[in-house]
């Protein structure tokens, strides 16, 4: 790294980083920039100890090949990218596979109790896409686990004193601080364009605070909540993405959303049944019979359709999870199988891997943090019931476009500050708000991974950022910084000011029309004449959310949740644009994007050389890009960097890995990429 | 037949000021728990009475009691609002009782339901609950861990930070300093672990000055309520034996 700038700009302010989230991804870029000497202020909704990373379930994905079935790196590479329908840019993949199992030793120092074999070595499990043991796993709470243990070393930073080039401690400045339960309210761009900064909310107060960083990041998670009810965390509106999007920062592949097939339907959030339930032995089942009216556990063998395990031999109820949904909702919406007359679910069971005390116990060992979930949320036992479940929205694979750079070996190059930027100079984007990873498909249990390598990778681009970079936001004028916090109070007061007759809506009732939408046009199977309709409906609900009532008109000074929201919803509205507007035109079929009118013929890859059912890489082997317009979102399509694993069909049906296995040497030697490959056409 | 609707008793109020209780009357839907009728409550926000009011406030963030976020205070007794459930085989109220909900008295009141605890965050600095490692730069594997240690570490770091244990112990308030028995048991899981046991005395130093270990009268309500089954009592006997231990031989195990 180059030689370390100043902790302090020229008038004698302490130089510090802006990190928006405090999920894994925004963790770990905080220790990296820490490691770099580098202050850091945490802004987060929630204290981030809190942050929806700790739904994760299931595990991380590492090719340790502690079982010794020769899994490499270059393998879980090439399954990544395969996984992802080709849409990932494929040296960050790359350089992810490549980082994995030091990932997963380093969480292993930090504390996290992985599962151990009988060795004491890491054990591992399997997840879907794979044939491989490739999830080290803590019980069913591994992102808890592991957000955890990020969080223990960002507390200990809490702790420790800033401390100049020469080693002399400044007094009362920390390493970290954090600013929990703020809500990123605006960007602060200074004339040229660079961020300098971000205002946020102290929910506590409803006031607004200025925040000037040499470096802002955005590592502010998904954006389930546009669906309404999903796998994720309530406090996933993407309204932090949003707020970037609308100063200018393109949004990327949106319409790349995946439906996980296994997740308990409630009235106020769809609890998901991690794949790692399918990964120890779990099978998807539906009585054979559509009419059948005994309980599950009460159908014998020979009466039950195990519908994934009969069109998917190889890899059975582990097919990934865009082909594991679509095949649930064909088989209950379109073929009329349920579990029991009118109630729209699948089996998932595990009761045949609890027949005795020692193996429930070893199950509960591995499996018992979700299985405990049903049990307190759906009211019966998994261990003697197989579970109902039925798919739900989880996860977004588009987020903020970042760029990348590569080294000579078309990984990534790190340390470079073109690695995980967006378009606006100063911010960069990790975890699941960006995009970079997954392609039109996630694998299960690279996501943690992903976030992980996200900060690996990003905080380092922010210190060579900060080094580069024109002077310090710390010796700015106040006015660029006062003048934004003016216009954010204004706005927000505003907002306390609708009350009264002509305000007769209400956000959280657009909300839910707004979700009960796009959960019916915009996820498992998608039509053009639907989605034309959504955007017309998403259309109608901007004009209508500007006559929303702010339901709370407590002033500045105390919390206000209600005026809060109204922010967030439009927050929403925006992305829900983006993405509905993405999937009508993408006139393909690509991992979770999918147009039945593009799938003839039902069996893969037959009619499709190139690739799976309806893909069309002629056309369609392109990340698309939005940018904000006051008029509405403007797209423009950029080429896939696709140096490393040449496109083929993704096909499930039998063990293809074997013959991958052969090539990828092959792919990542010989080709040579220059490190503009991926920029812009 | 008319809908099937359950009672919520509300206790309201900003910050220090005065608190009122607010009725609502929500319809019951399958698998509600109390969450999903605050949800309701944010959409319709009128009470019982036909009185317009303003949306409660609420702390939530996963639904699936791994965050810890939504813990109140429901018919008395300190839990997450998202796996209460309202009917079924765990429901607090299957013929529509009236429920009645509040903020933790533990904590700062934010607002109506919102408590601030960065208290509990603050006892997590005080005792240094980190293991200390060199750098997150790649060193290769991590130390060999049993696996009937890996379960018992795994077991206690399952707490989220909730509030439920010090909500309910009548040693923790905010006339005395005491950490509370969640930092006790993570102090026992850091002294566990292979490279976290480099630091134990520390550790144990930190919870036997002013509000440590000593501040607790063995009541034993903690465990009773911990959603996490996570064994508090066993942890405060463990680091009770570890820190008498430390008191008398201390200069002598360095
Ligand atoms: C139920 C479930 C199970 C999963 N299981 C797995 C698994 O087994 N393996 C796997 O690899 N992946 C899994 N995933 C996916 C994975 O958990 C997430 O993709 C990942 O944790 C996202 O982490 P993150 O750091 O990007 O963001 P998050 O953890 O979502 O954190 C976002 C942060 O940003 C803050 N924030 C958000 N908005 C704002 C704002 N407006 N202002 C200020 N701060 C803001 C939040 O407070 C939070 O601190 C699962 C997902 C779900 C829903
Ligand atoms: S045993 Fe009693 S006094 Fe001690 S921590 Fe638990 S509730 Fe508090
Ligand atoms: S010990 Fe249990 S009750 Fe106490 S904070 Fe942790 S999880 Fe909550």
């Amino acid at each position: 790294m180059a030689a370390k700038v100043s902790v302090k700009s020229k008038n004698g302010s302490v130089r510090r980083a802006i990190v928006v989230g405090g999920g894994l991804g925004g963790l770990m870029t905080v220790i990296k920039l820490c490691e770099a000497g580098i202050p850091v202020d945490i802004i987060s909704l929630v204290p981030v100890k809190r942050s929806h990373s700790v739904c994760a379930q299931g595990g991380i994905n590492a090719s340790v090949n502690l079982k010794g079935e020769g899994d490499s790196p270059a393998i879980h590479m090439e399954e990544t990218i395969l996984g992802g329908d080709f849409l990932a840019n494929q040296p960050p993949v790359k350089g992810m596979a490549e980082a994995a199992p030091g990932i997963v030793y380093m969480l292993d120092r930090m504390g996290v109790p992985f599962n151990r074999t009988p060795e004491g070595n890491l054990d591992f499990r399997r997840f879907g896409g794979t044939l491989f043991h490739r999830t080290a796993f803590s019980g069913a709470t591994t992102g808890q686990q592991l957000m955890y243990a990020l969080d223990e070393q960002v507390r200990r930073y809490e702790t420790l004193d800033v401390q100049d080039e020469r080693g002399v401690t400044i007094p009362g400045e920390k390493m970290v601080r954090k600013f929990e339960f703020f809500d990123l309210a605006d960007l602060i761009m200074d004339d040229n364009g660079v961020v300098r900064g971000v205002i946020a909310q102290d929910l506590k107060t409803s006031k607004m605070h200025v925040f000037r960083g040499d470096a802002v990041c955005l590592a502010t998670g998904g954006a389930g909540m546009v669906f309404g009810r999903s796998t994720n965390s309530v406090i996933n509106t993407g309204s932090a993405s949003a707020v970037a999007y609308r100063r200018g920062a393109m949004f990327a592949n949106a319409e790349f959303i995946q439906v996980h097939p296994t997740a308990i339907p409630g009235p106020d959030k769809l609890r998901l049944i991690s794949e790692s339930v399918r990964g120890e032995g779990g099978r998807v089942w539906v009585p054979r019979d559509r009419k059948d009216k005994r309980a599950g556990r009460d159908i014998p063998e020979k009466e039950r359709y195990y519908f994934l395990e009969e069109r998917y031999p190889a890899y059975k109820n582990l097919v990934p999870r865009d082909i594991a949904s679509r095949e649930i909702f064909r088989t209950v919406v379109h073929e009329g199988y349920q579990c029991l007359p009118g109630v729209r679910s699948v089996y998932l069971d595990v009761s045949h891997l609890a027949s005795t005390e020692s193996s429930k116990h070893a199950l509960k060992n591995k499996l018992g943090g979700v299985l405990e979930i049903y049990e307190k949320f759906a009211g019966e036992d998994p261990y003697t019931n197989p579970m109902q479940i039925f798919p739900a929205v989880h996860y977004s694979m588009g987020g903020l476009w970042v760029d990348f750079e590569t080294d000579s070996h078309n990984s990534l190059k790190i340390g470079a500050s073109r690695n995980a930027s967006t378009n606006l100079p100063g911010l960069f984007a990790t975890g699941e708000a960006d995009y970079q990873y997954h392609g039109a498909n996630r694998l299960g249990a690279n996501s943690l991974l992903s976030c992980i390598y996200g900060g690996m990778v990003t905080g380092p681009s922010m210190a060579t950022w900060r080094e580069e970079t024109n002077g310090s936001a710390f010796d700015l004028s106040s006015d660029l910084f006062d003048k934004a916090e003016k216009r954010a109070t204004e706005e927000y007061t505003a907002l306390l000011a609708r009350t009264g007759s002509e305000y007769s809506e209400n956000a959280f009732k657009i909300h839910d029309e707004l979700a009960e939408d796009m959960l019916l046009k915009c996820t498992v199977e998608r039509k053009n004449d639907e989605l034309t309709g959504l955007v017309q409906k998403i259309d109608e609900l901007k004009v209508r959310l500007k006559k929303a009532a702010v339901l709370d008109t407590t002033p500045t000074g105390k919390m206000n949740q209600p005026a809060v929201f109204l922010r967030h919803m439009r927050g929403m509205l925006d992305l829900a644009e983006v993405i509905a507007k993405g999937a009508l035109a993408r006139d393909e079929n690509r991992g979770a994007h999918y147009k039945p009118v593009f799938d003839s013929d039902r069996d893969e890859a037959k009619d499709h050389p190139e690739g799976g059912k309806g893909r069309d890489d002629k056309n369609w082997l392109k990340t698309t890009r939005a940018t904000f317009t006051e008029d509405g979102a403007k797209f423009d399509y950029e080429p896939v960097d696709i140096s490393l694993v040449v496109p083929r069909a993704r096909v499930y049906k039998q063990k293809s890995m074997a013959a991958a296995v052969g090539s990828i040497g092959a792919t990542t030697e010989t080709t040579e990429k220059k490190d503009d490959a991926h920029a812009p056409a | 037949m008319a809908e099937k609707t359950v009672t919520l008793r509300i206790k309201r109020g900003v910050a220090d000021e005065a608190s009122t209780w607010e009725e609502f009357s929500v319809a019951l839907q399958p698998n509600a728990n109390v969450i999903s009728c605050l949800m309701d409550i944010r959409k319709n926000p009128v009470t019982k009475d036909g009185k317009t009011t303003t949306p409660v406030a609420w702390d939530a963030a996963c639904l699936e009691e791994v965050c810890g976020s939504c813990t109140v205070v429901i018919n008395g007794r300190a839990r997450q609002a998202c796996s209460t459930m309202i009917a079924g085989p765990h429901g607090i109220a299957p013929n529509g009782e009236t429920i009645t909900v509040e903020p933790m008295s533990k904590f700062p009141r934010v607002r109506d339901l919102v408590v601030d605890r960065s208290r509990m965050f603050d006892a997590l600095k005080r005792i240094r609950g980190w293991v200390q490692i060199d750098g997150s730069h790649e060193l290769g594997a991590g130390p060999r861990v049993s696996a009937s240690d890996q379960e018992i570490m795994y077991t206690l770091s399952r707490c989220m930070t909730c509030g439920c244990c010090v909500e309910s112990c009548p040693n923790y308030n905010d006339h005395s300093p005491f950490i509370g028995p969640f930092a006790i048991s993570l102090v026992r899981m850091y002294n566990m672990h292979p490279s976290g046991k480099m630091q134990a005395g520390e550790r144990l130093d930190s919870i036997m000055s002013d509000g440590g270990i000593a501040d607790c009268g063995k009541a034993q309500n903690c465990v009773k309520v911990c959603p996490k089954e996570i064994p508090l009592i066993e942890s405060i006997a463990v680091m009770g034996r570890e820190t008498l231990k430390r008191a008398l031989f201390g200069w002598l195990l360095k």
